[in-house]
C-alpha cells in the first residue's frame, strides 16, 4: 500500500471520528454534571434523519444543522426534566428515548430515504494543506472536522481549567458542597444535560451532510454508534482529550476493518465492521477492573515488583465516574 | 387508611389513563407530520391485527419469545440489573439450537429427541451470553449495560458470519439465512397456523414460573433484597453476587429458549435478524408495567399484537413499520413521566 492511500485513510479516520467526538464530549458534559443521558444512539439517528431532512427540503446546510441541534437539545430535556424534575430513572428513559427516537427516524424519514442531499464541501487551509504529510492528514477536511479539533481543546480547557468548569466538576463530584458554595445544582444539570444533548444532535448531521452522506433508513450504517459514544465516554475517564484519543482510536480500527476486507475475503465486511466492539469491551474491563475488590486482594499476594509495577499499570488505566453520576440532588 | 389507599390508586389509573391519551395523541402527532390519515392508520393497524384467525394466531406467535424475554428480564431487574444484552442472549440462544440441529440431522435420532436437544442447546446459549455479562459485571466492573450492549454486536457478527461462512446455503451464502431444516424439524403447528402450541406453552409457563418466584420464595424476597440495596442485602448475608449471577444466569435461559423458538417454531433456520428486537421490547413491557409479573402477560399481548398489526402498513399505506414502536416507546415514556408528576404532586401536598 502506497503512503498516499494511507495518508488519505488517516484523514478518513479524522472525519469520520468528528460526529462521534462530538456526540462524546456532549455525553462527557452531562455526565459530568450528574446525568446520564442513555438516549445517545436514537438522538444521532433522529438528528441524522431530521437534519438530511430539513436540508433538503430547505437547501440549506445551516438549517439541517440547527435542526438536529434543537432536536438533540430536546431529547435532552426530556432526560433532564424525568430526572432532575420529576426523579424518574435516567437510565430507565434514556433507553426508551433511544429506542423511540430511533423507530421515530425510521418511520419519518421513510419519505427521504435515497433522496440527493446537500453535503458539507471540504475546505483546505490554505498555507497549511500543502505541508507534507500533515497537510493531507489535518488540513484538507471540512469545517466539521476543524470544528472537532477546536470542541476537543476548548472541553478541556473549560472543564479543568476555567472556574466554571471547576463548578461542573463539583456539582458532578460534591453536589451539596457546590450548592453550599452558591451553585444551583439542578438548573446546571438541566443546562449542561440540555448543551450535550445539542452536541450529540450535531452529530446526526455531521453524519447524514458529510461523513455518510444521505439517509437510507436501516441500511444507513449509524445504528450503534450512539452506543460506541456512551461507552467512550467511561474509556475517556470523563476527559474531552482521552475520550477523543478513544474516539480515533475505534475509527482507526474500523478503518483497519476495511482496508484489511480484501486480504481476508472468507470474512463478511458486517464481521469487520463490529471487530471494535469486543475490543470495547476489552479497553472497558482494563478501565474498570483496578476498581475491583478481588484485584486488590490478589495483587497484594504477589512479589513487591510485579505488584507495584501491576498496580500503577492499572491506576494509569483506571478511571471512576463522577461521584454522584446518576443521583438526583435534593437541596434541603 | 383505607380511604387514602384507594384514593391514591384511583389517580393512580387516572395518571396512567393520561399517560395513555398523551402517547396515542404524541403517535397521531407523528402520523399528521407524516401526511398519513391518522384514522385509516389505526384501522390498518387493528385490522391488520385482529382481522382473521390466522392473524390472531401470528400474534401468540410473536408473544411466545416476548413473553421468555419478559419473564427473563423481571429476573435481572428484580436483581437491580439491566440485562440490555438479552437481544445478544436470544441471538446466541438461536446459534446453539440451530448447531445442535445441524449437527444431529444426519442422525438417527428421532426428530423429537433433536429438537429437544435443540431447545436444551438454546438455552445453554443464552446462559453462556448472559454469564459473560455477569462475570464481566462481577469481576472486572464493567457495568453490564455496556458489556451487554458490546456483545449484542458481537453476536450479530457472529451470527452474519456463521451465515455466510461456515453455515452458508449450497451455492452462495444470503442474507435470507442458512438452509431450511426439512419439515420433521418444525415443531408441529395448530393445521392452517404458524402457532406451535408446544412454544406457546413455554412462554406461558416461564412467565409464570417467574411470577410465583418472584411472589412467593425465598429466592425471590432476596433478589427483591438485592435490587433494592445490595449493600444492606450484602451485610445482612444474602450472597449478593451470587444472586445477580443467578439472576443473570435464568435470564440467558429464558432467552436462549426465546431463541430456540424463533428457530425451531418460526423461521426454522438462521437468519441474521432471529432475535426480531423481542430482547428490548420485553425491556420496554418490564417497564411499563413497573416491573410487576402479574401484568406482564396481558401487556406483552398488546405490544405483540401492535407489532403484528403494523406489518401491512409499508404494503397498503407505504408507511414504514417502525410506528409501531413509536406508539410503544411512547407509551412506556408517558407513563413513567406521569408517574412521575403523580408522585411529585403528592409530595407536594
Amino acid at each position: 500500500m502506497d503512503t498516499q492511500i494511507i495518508l488519505i485513510g488517516l484523514a478518513g479516520v479524522l472525519a469520520s471520528s468528528a460526529p462521534i467526538i462530538f456526540a462524546t464530549i456532549g455525553e462527557t458534559f452531562a455526565e459530568r454534571s450528574g446525568v446520564i443521558n442513555l438516549s445517545l444512539n436514537g438522538t444521532i439517528l433522529l438528528t441524522a434523519m431530521a437534519g438530511f431532512a430539513v436540508a433538503v427540503s430547505t437547501n440549506s446546510l445551516v438549517l439541517g444543522f440547527l435542526a438536529g441541534a434543537l432536536i438533540g437539545g430536546l431529547v435532552a430535556l426530556i432526560v433532564a426534566f424525568s430526572s432532575i424534575t420529576l426523579k424518574q430513572s435516567q437510565v430507565a428513559v434514556g433507553f426508551i428515548l433511544a429506542l423511540t427516537c430511533r423507530d421515530l427516524a425510521y418511520y419519518l424519514g421513510n419519505p427521504f430515504m435515497g433522496l440527493q442531499g446537500p453535503r458539507v464541501p471540504s475546505l483546505p487551509i490554505p498555507g497549511l494543506a500543502d505541508i507534507p504529510i500533515i497537510g493531507v492528514i489535518f488540513f484538507q477536511q471540512d469545517i466539521l472536522v476543524y470544528a472537532s479539533f477546536l470542541l476537543i481543546i476548548v472541553a478541556y480547557v473549560f472543564i479543568f481549567k476555567t472556574r466554571p468548569g471547576l463548578m461542573l466538576q463539583g456539582i458532578g463530584e460534591k453536589p451539596a458542597t457546590a450548592f453550599v458554595r452558591g451553585a444551583n445544582v439542578n438548573r446546571m444539570r438541566y443546562f449542561y444535560t440540555v448543551l450535550g444533548g445539542m452536541l450529540a444532535g450535531l452529530a446526526g448531521p455531521m453524519f447524514s451532510l458529510s461523513v455518510k452522506a444521505g439517509w437510507k433508513g436501516t441500511i444507513s450504517g449509524l445504528d450503534g454508534f450512539g452506543w460506541i459514544a456512551l461507552a467512550l465516554t467511561i474509556f475517556g475517564g470523563w476527559n474531552p482529550l482521552r475520550a477523543a484519543f478513544g474516539a480515533y482510536l475505534f475509527g482507526l480500527l474500523q478503518w483497519l476493518g476495511l482496508v484489511l476486507q480484501p486480504s481476508l475475503p472468507n470474512i463478511p465486511s458486517q464481521v469487520l465492521q463490529v471487530a471494535p466492539f469486543p475490543l470495547m469491551i476489552l479497553t472497558l474491563l482494563l478501565v474498570n477492573i483496578g476498581n475491583a475488590e478481588w484485584v486488590d486482594r490478589t495483587l497484594a499476594a504477589l512479589p513487591e515488583k510485579t505488584r507495584k509495577w501491576l498496580a500503577n499499570l492499572l491506576r494509569s488505566l483506571r478511571t471512576s465516574p463522577p461521584a454522584s453520576l446518576g443521583v438526583p440532588f435534593e437541596n434541603e | 387508611m383505607t380511604m387514602m389507599k384507594t384514593s391514591s390508586r384511583w389517580s393512580g389509573i387516572g395518571f396512567q389513563a393520561l399517560a395513555v391519551l398523551l402517547a396515542l395523541g404524541f403517535t397521531t402527532l407523528v402520523m399528521l407530520i407524516s401526511g398519513a390519515d391518522p384514522l385509516q392508520v389505526y384501522q390498518n393497524i387493528i385490522s391488520g391485527a385482529v382481522g382473521s384467525p390466522v392473524k390472531i394466531a401470528d400474534i401468540l406467535v410473536a408473544w411466545t419469545p416476548l413473553l421468555l424475554a419478559t419473564a427473563g428480564l423481571l429476573l435481572t431487574f428484580t436483581a437491580g440489573l439491566w440485562n440490555i444484552g438479552i437481544e445478544g442472549q436470544i441471538t446466541l440462544g438461536a446459534i446453539f439450537t440451530t448447531w445442535a440441529l445441524r449437527v444431529l440431522q444426519p442422525t438417527d435420532l428421532p426428530p423429537a429427541l433433536i429438537m429437544g436437544i435443540g431447545f436444551l442447546a438454546g438455552a445453554l446459549g443464552g446462559m453462556i451470553w448472559a454469564g459473560l455479562v455477569a462475570l464481566l459485571k462481577i469481576f472486572g466492573n464493567v457495568n453490564e449495560i455496556f458489556g451487554g450492549l458490546g456483545l449484542n454486536f458481537v453476536a450479530t457478527a457472529l451470527t452474519i458470519w456463521l451465515i455466510f461462512g461456515p453455515w452458508k446455503r449450497p451455492g452462495v451464502g444470503s442474507m435470507s439465512g442458512t438452509e431450511p431444516f426439512p419439515l420433521e424439524l418444525w415443531l408441529p403447528t395448530l393445521p392452517g397456523f404458524r402457532l406451535s402450541p408446544l412454544s406457546l406453552a413455554l412462554g406461558i409457563i416461564a412467565i409464570a414460573v417467574v411470577y410465583v418466584l418472584l411472589r412467593g420464595t425465598y429466592f425471590g424476597l432476596r433478589l427483591k433484597a438485592v435490587g433494592r440495596n445490595g449493600r444492606a442485602a450484602y451485610l445482612m448475608g444474602i450472597p449478593t453476587t451470587r444472586y445477580m449471577l443467578l439472576a443473570f444466569l435464568l435470564c440467558g435461559l429464558m432467552a436462549g429458549l426465546a431463541g430456540a423458538t424463533q428457530v425451531l417454531a418460526v423461521y426454522h433456520r438462521l437468519i441474521p435478524s432471529i432475535s426480531s428486537g423481542y430482547g428490548f421490547l420485553g425491556m420496554m413491557v418490564a417497564m411499563l408495567v413497573n416491573y410487576q409479573a402479574l401484568w406482564a402477560a396481558p401487556v406483552a399481548l398488546f405490544f405483540a399484537a401492535l407489532n403484528i398489526g403494523s406489518i401491512q402498513l409499508p404494503i397498503v399505506l407505504k408507511l414504514d413499520s417502525s410506528l409501531s414502536g413509536v406508539l410503544q416507546g411512547s407509551l412506556v415514556l408517558f407513563v413513567l413521566l406521569m408517574d412521575g408528576v403523580r408522585r411529585r404532586l403528592t409530595r407536594n401536598q
